[in-house]
């Protein structure tokens, strides 16, 4: 190989890498081990302790949190279970339906929740909620995340639509299966790797939220996100690290699982 | 493949033919009714009358829009002017999504290429550990960058002690603190598509490149960037459309020198001093700037599948 | 409308996508007990009828009936006819059994009995030691014979074969083409196989209907459509052939009297060609012999060779130019001539055909 270039190489590509890595991982590893000290100051090393944890449990604002946290999940689930069923009807009919009229503005209209700002999207929200008279509360949240969740519910689906040949369902349609049956018994095992990142996807994307959360919930409703935003507000206290820290580790437990989902569907076919 | 089908065939092999509607009623009616009417609506409320205290006057009024644009002195009885207050604030939203959509192309492409060049198994760990950051909490990866560079943090602590600087930096506050929480938001929306563009990428064509006598730096030039550019378009898209509206990175690490749209509008919705039709004509304004963006895109895609 | 004896009656079947025709009226009757082949190029339709058989696509006219019942209007799942896809289409999250049995179960047959027929489907096809495996464990051989099992198991009136050996290897596939023809002999289910191979076609069916651009060109036994091609496209597509431009001097109850390139006069029979004037001729390459110039009926020059291991071809040009091939058996005692020589060319009188355009 000696005097011929590599054409997939260019210097300093690795080093951009890394330092973009470095970049990514410094601040969350920083307040991972930060949320270990023991020091009541934030800033000086007092040693490694669970005393934040303890106080995230117990402390005084450890019912504020849980109650955001049970607001959080339940939001979650609700708004990703149903985002999760109307972007699977969704995608049978984007890639099994054939073409029909307003296919493209169908398209347009599921992904219109990715091309809208999130401040505008909250704003509208909040006007409607508003103008129709809807008292805002956790229906509201709840309501406004499941429009967002189902285009990220929606991606990996019909992704996973596209690589199944049409040629299972009909197969099963020659074998005198009805096309209730050809969908129960071969296309939706077949999506399931697709649907369960769907919804794994539209799960984090619910708990991520923030800035449309807080147009649109109602006082003294907090979720996780606008309860530690409040805090920060008045300065970044330990507790935060270490709610922030539990928060990383479901996430990445969650990014993991989606990931395993996803490379056991691509191994299947 | 099936080799009697002429291309494009129709046929009834698609096995919901003719439910699409049906199957697609669910979505029309949630996103029609909570984001489609939602937008209408706000539409409505930017041409109508402002009520202290939130809220809105049922009157037609087009003052939201000329307190945006116009100047009218202290008791509105004066010559109009243009009114920069407002129009510099989107100026600077612009020319600071502008700019991390460039600072995350520059640092962007380069990963994604790194990335795509290595061998399938190592590719899809590195990819991993640049997309999990992103589905970290974007709130905690934001605050989490404040608590790191701001002045009595562990980065200022740290050269502090090493005595690399005698003074913190005062990084915090800053529009480059806002540019590094914008770049940290959205990374891997920049990273994703291009590292889509090169993996479909066919290296033959650099082998062809480097027969006629074209050097590496040339190669990128003049073969691999207008190969995978569709993948470096969508990026910035990508980037630069959250980027413009964002909220969280300008108001956790930047000022009152680095107020952005998100901010401005934010402000009209909370607390005493909100103008509903003003933060409404506002977000108009955001929107109508996105949806050219996009449009200009669409367009672009559409000629470049044509040709 | 009821014939005895027809398994499947294609009448007049046309199919159009937008301004495209892919299917012209095409008119077939398929037998019972028959193994049955659509051959063409790629484009020519017989995906399509086989599709429009199976219920895949609409007919934009005519009729398609199965022992006498439209089944025109009827979905694919309640035609009594099964299909062997070309990539197989076994479903991957089942097991060969799962595979096997789904038809019967939706078929309404009871477990015990759908246990049954599938296992003896899977001796059939030989493949009951791998009951239990998945698809993606198969070779792609074995994918072939559970796809086969999978469509025979619900016992249908018709199966449909659409190019499932075309994925598979050349060794396998000869072995398979035995294999195929056996289980329908044994199972005296019509078979209606689509290729675009023409040794396939030969070898396997009993009657082949030759395709091209939605029109149905010849039906016939393959040795009828080899040794008899009706017109050019058959001729040029089934084998190889040289066409000859003669000029036809009269035809009298099916055979013709031409005169050859060279002027030399010859009899032969023809294909629905009834009029004076230009004429094609066709005559397979190993249906000449070379003989002495004089003794000819075409005198012709040797222009060169080619070495094809069981035979030797032979190129030659004719005296008005047009170029010939020849196919000689590579014995030892064939005695090549040299380019440059010109030799006399004997062309087997029944083996000749006059066709039409």
């Amino acid at each position: 190989m000696a005097g011929s270039t590599n054409l997939r190489r260019f210097p300093g590509f690795l080093a951009v890498t890394i330092a973009c890595l470095f970049v990514l991982y410094a601040p969350l590893i920083v307040v991972a081990v930060y949320s270990f000290n023991a020091s009541t100051s934030i800033t000086n090393w007092g040693g490694v302790s669970l005393t934040w944890y303890l106080d995230v449990f117990t402390g005084p604002e450890a019912p504020k949190f849980q109650q955001a946290a049970l607001n959080s999940l339940i939001i979650a689930v609700c708004a990703s279970v149903i985002a999760t069923i109307v972007a699977t009807l969704a995608a049978v009919a984007m890639t099994r339906a054939g073409g029909f009229r307003g296919k493209t503005l169908s398209f347009a209209l599921i992904n219109l929740p990715l091309m809208v700002p999130e401040v505008v999207t909250a704003v509208a929200s909040l006007v409607f909620f508003s103008a129709i008279g809807f008292t805002t509360g956790l229906t509201t949240i709840l309501i406004a995340h499941t429009v967002f969740c189902i285009p990220f519910a929606y991606l990996p689906i019909s992704a996973r639509m596209q690589s199944i040949p049409d040629m299972y369902e009909q197969a099963a349609m020659d074998l005198y299966a009805t096309p209730r049956e050809a969908f129960k018994l071969v296309l939706l095992p077949l999506m399931t790797p697709g649907i369960l990142s769907g919804f794994l996807l539209a799960f984090i994307i619910s708990l991520d939220d923030f800035l449309i959360t807080n147009f649109v919930k109602g006082a003294g409703i907090e979720t996780l996100p606008t309860a530690i935003f409040g805090s920060v507000k008045q300065g970044i206290k330990p507790n935060i690290m270490a709610i922030s820290t539990l928060m990383l580790v479901v996430s990445v437990v969650f990014v993991s699982l989606s990931w395993l989902v996803g490379r056991m569907g691509q191994e299947k076919t | 493949m099936a080799a009697g089908a002429p291309v494009g065939a129709g046929g009834t092999s698609h096995i919901y033919q003719g439910s699409g509607w049906k199957l697609l009623a669910p979505s029309w009616i949630i996103i029609g009714i909570f984001l489609l009417a939602p937008v209408v609506m706000m539409a409505v409320y930017s041409f109508l009358t402002k009520e202290f205290r939130g809220g809105v006057i049922w009157e037609f009024s087009l003052d939201a829009y000329d307190q945006f644009f116009f100047d009218r002195g202290l008791f509105g009885d004066e010559p109009p002017t243009l009114e920069w207050t407002y129009i510099g604030i989107f100026w600077r939203s612009i020319w600071q999504a502008g700019l991390a959509t460039i600072t995350c192309l520059l640092i962007g492409f380069p990963t994604a290429w790194f990335i795509a060049t290595r061998n399938p198994e190592s590719r899809s760990i590195w990819l991993f550990l640049v997309t999990i950051p992103y589905w970290v909490n974007l709130l905690i990866r934001t605050v989490s960058m404040k608590f790191l560079i701001r002045d009595t943090g562990p980065l200022n602590e740290f050269l502090l002690a090493l005595h690399v600087i005698e003074e913190p930096l005062g990084l915090i506050n800053t529009n480059f603190a806002v540019q590094l929480g914008l770049f940290y938001s959205y990374l891997p929306f920049m990273v994703l598509p291009i590292y889509a563009a090169v993996e479909r990428y066919d290296f033959s064509l650099s082998e062809a490149a480097a027969d006629l006598y074209a050097g590496t730096w040339t190669i990128l030039w003049l073969v691999i960037l207008p190969v995978v550019r569709p993948g470096i378009i969508a990026g910035c898209i990508l980037v630069f459309v959250p980027s413009l509206g964002a909220f969280l990175a300008p108001d956790l690490l930047g000022g009152a020198k680095t107020f952005m749209i998100g901010s401005l509008i934010e402000e009209q919705f909370k607390g005493n001093a909100g103008n509903w039709p003003f933060g409404a004509a506002a977000s108009m304004i955001l929107l109508t700037i996105v949806m050219c963006v996009l449009l200009v895109y669409a367009r672009n895609q559409n000629k470049a599948e044509v040709r | 409308m009821t014939s005895p004896g027809i398994a499947v009656s294609v009448d007049r079947v046309v199919k159009r996508y937008g301004s495209v025709t892919a299917l012209h009226g095409v008119s077939l009757d398929i037998r019972e007990n028959e193994f049955f082949t659509l051959l063409g190029p790629s484009g020519c339709g017989k995906t399509t009828l086989l599709r429009a058989i199976a219920g895949f696509e609409d007919v934009t006219e005519g009729h398609i009936r199965l022992k006498g019942k439209d089944l025109v209007d009827q979905p694919p799942f309640k035609r009594p006819v099964n299909t062997v896809f070309q990539q197989y289409a076994l479903f991957p999250h089942m097991s060969v059994t799962e595979n096997v049995m789904f038809g019967l179960l939706r078929k309404g047959w009871n477990r015990q009995e759908a246990e049954r027929r599938v296992r003896d489907v899977l001796e059939l096809v030989q493949l009951s030691d791998f009951a239990a495996r998945k698809p993606g464990q198969l070779s792609g051989g074995q994918q072939q014979r559970v796809a086969l099992a999978r469509a025979l198991a619900p016992r249908p009136e018709v199966l449909l074969l659409d190019e499932p050996l075309s994925a598979l290897d050349l060794k396998l596939r000869q072995a398979v083409r035995m294999e195929l023809k056996a289980i329908q002999r044994e199972t005296g289910i019509a078979f209606i196989f689509v290729t675009h191979d023409q040794e396939e076609a030969l070898t396997m069916s009993d009657r082949i209907a030759v395709m091209s651009s939605g029109h149905v060109q010849q039906v016939g036994p393959p040795r009828e459509i080899y040794e008899a091609p009706i017109n050019r496209f058959v001729a040029d597509f089934i084998g190889e052939t040289n066409l000859l431009d003669v000029t036809v001097e009269s035809v009298n109850n099916g055979m013709a009297k031409v005169l050859l390139p060279g002027n030399r006069s010859f009899e032969c029979p023809a294909a629905a060609v009834d009029a004076r004037g230009p004429g094609h001729l066709s005559v397979r390459p190993e249906r000449i012999s070379i003989c002495a110039e004089a003794a000819g009926d075409l005198i012709a020059t040797v222009t060169g060779h080619t070495y094809l291991g069981t035979d030797n071809q032979l190129h030659v040009k004719l005296v008005d130019g047009e170029v010939m091939s020849i196919r000689l058996q590579n014995t030892e005692s064939t005695l090549l001539p040299k380019a440059g020589d010109v030799i006399g060319l004997n062309l087997e009188a029944d083996a000749a055909r006059l066709l039409a355009d």
